[in-house]
């Protein structure tokens, strides 16, 4: 293959791909600039935001591939049902590590600050925020990774090609969403 | 069968995943704490807000493409690390192309989301620019990652589809941010 046509063809396959998840970006993108009022109130907040979108990636992304490899090995059935101990084995492990890599990552977030001498959030304001979101944004995501990699599966899709681009795209709307509610929510308990 | 029994049981998924998250994490605090540091500029200007979750994304999304095509390059005995690799060229191009081809775009949804939602204070062309500027710098950094970790990991005879793909995620995760902040400082 000569320059020209390996880079027509990565081009062309990796543009509608990464077309979709601008469009996911630009909405998640809309909630973040909507946030400003709660993005004042917590100080440390956007601290936490890229670290909070990435894990959503890395761990449901990783629960895709591997439903999606179980799938191609015929380990596991594309079938909704909460009797399969290894699906039910991925998403347990899956919304265990979401949800406390992201408590993890607000007390990390903490530390950091207090070490740079930024002003930051009481520590249970933004552990309770971060456990929160996590939390229902890992539920959302398991749910739209499942189906999304069972279904196509089902009609004959490659679940390898479908769960990355369903994950970033969902990821960063869903992250920002919650973390969204989670703050809202914090803050009207009294925290903050 | 020990190994089968780990790989389908909570603790042993949470026990090779957990320590990964945390290295990870510990990155992407580093490029919150850049947003921390210009969170006043991004408040000022909602559209340049809109626009940082895109940007971490594209930037991401970016490399893992590239990594994940170096990769299977890598393990057909495609891909040489020499400067005249067709495959590495072609890649890199594209990579290039596709970052000249969405980054405006992107610069123009944030600035038309933003428009419709709650009014804007930066002119559309300025905008854009930061979105153009910051994608191209993304995709030569993307390239660069890539490259030297596909080659770190083939020095050091590791899987690249265990390493490269995360870590060069999660770095061009954090140069999407440091760019996004540089242009910003330059251009608006």
């Amino acid at each position: 293959m000569t320059v020209r046509e390996v880079a027509l063809e990565a081009y062309r396959e990796a543009l509608p791909v990464l077309a979709l998840s601008a469009v996911g970006g630009l909405f998640a993108g809309v909630v973040l600039g909507g946030m400003d009022a709660e993005l004042q109130d917590v100080a440390g907040l956007l601290v936490l935001v890229p670290a909070l979108l990435a894990t959503r990636g890395n761990v449901y992304g990783s629960l895709g591939a591997r439903l999606g490899s179980a799938l191609h090995q015929g380990l596991i059935d594309p079938r909704f049902s909460f009797d399969d101990d290894r699906i039910n084995a991925a998403v347990t492990a899956a919304l265990a590590n979401g949800v406390l890599i992201s408590g993890v990552a607000a007390v990390m977030a903490v530390a950091l600050l207090a070490l740079v001498g930024r002003p930051s959030a009481p520590l249970t304001t933004l552990v309770a925020i971060a456990l929160i979101a996590g939390f229902v944004s890992g539920l959302l995501l398991t749910i739209a990774v499942v189906s999304v990699v069972f279904v196509g599966y089902r009609r004959g899709l490659n679940p390898d090609t479908l769960a990355g681009p369903v994950v970033t795209t969902t990821g960063d709307v869903v992250g920002i969403a919650t973390l969204l509610g989670a703050t809202r929510l914090v803050l009207a308990l009294g925290g903050g | 069968m020990a190994e089968f029994a780990s790989q389908w049981s909570v603790s042993g998924i949470v026990r090779t995943m957990f320590p990964i998250l945390i290295v990870l994490t510990a990155i992407e605090l580093g490029s919150g704490l850049v947003l921390d540091t210009f969170e006043g500029t991004l408040l000022q200007y909602p559209s340049l807000l809109v626009l940082v979750p895109v940007t971490i994304g594209m930037a991401g999304n970016l490399g893992s493409i590239l990594a994940a095509r170096f990769s299977t390059a890598f393990h057909l005995g495609l891909l040489s690390f020499a400067a005249t690799d067709d495959r590495l060229a072609g890649n890199a191009i594209a990579t290039l192309a596709l970052a000249v081809t969405l980054f405006p775009l992107v610069g123009a949804g944030a600035w038309l989301l933003q428009t419709v939602i709650g009014g804007t204070a930066l002119p559309l062309r300025t905008v854009v620019l930061v979105a153009l500027v910051s994608g191209s710098l993304l995709a030569l950094l993307a390239i660069v990652v890539t490259t030297v970790t596909t080659y770190a990991a083939y020095r050091f005879e590791l899987d690249p589809d265990d390493v490269v793909i995360p870590v060069v995620t999660n770095v061009c995760d954090v140069l999407g941010v440091v760019v996004l902040f540089g242009a910003v400082r330059v251009l608006v």
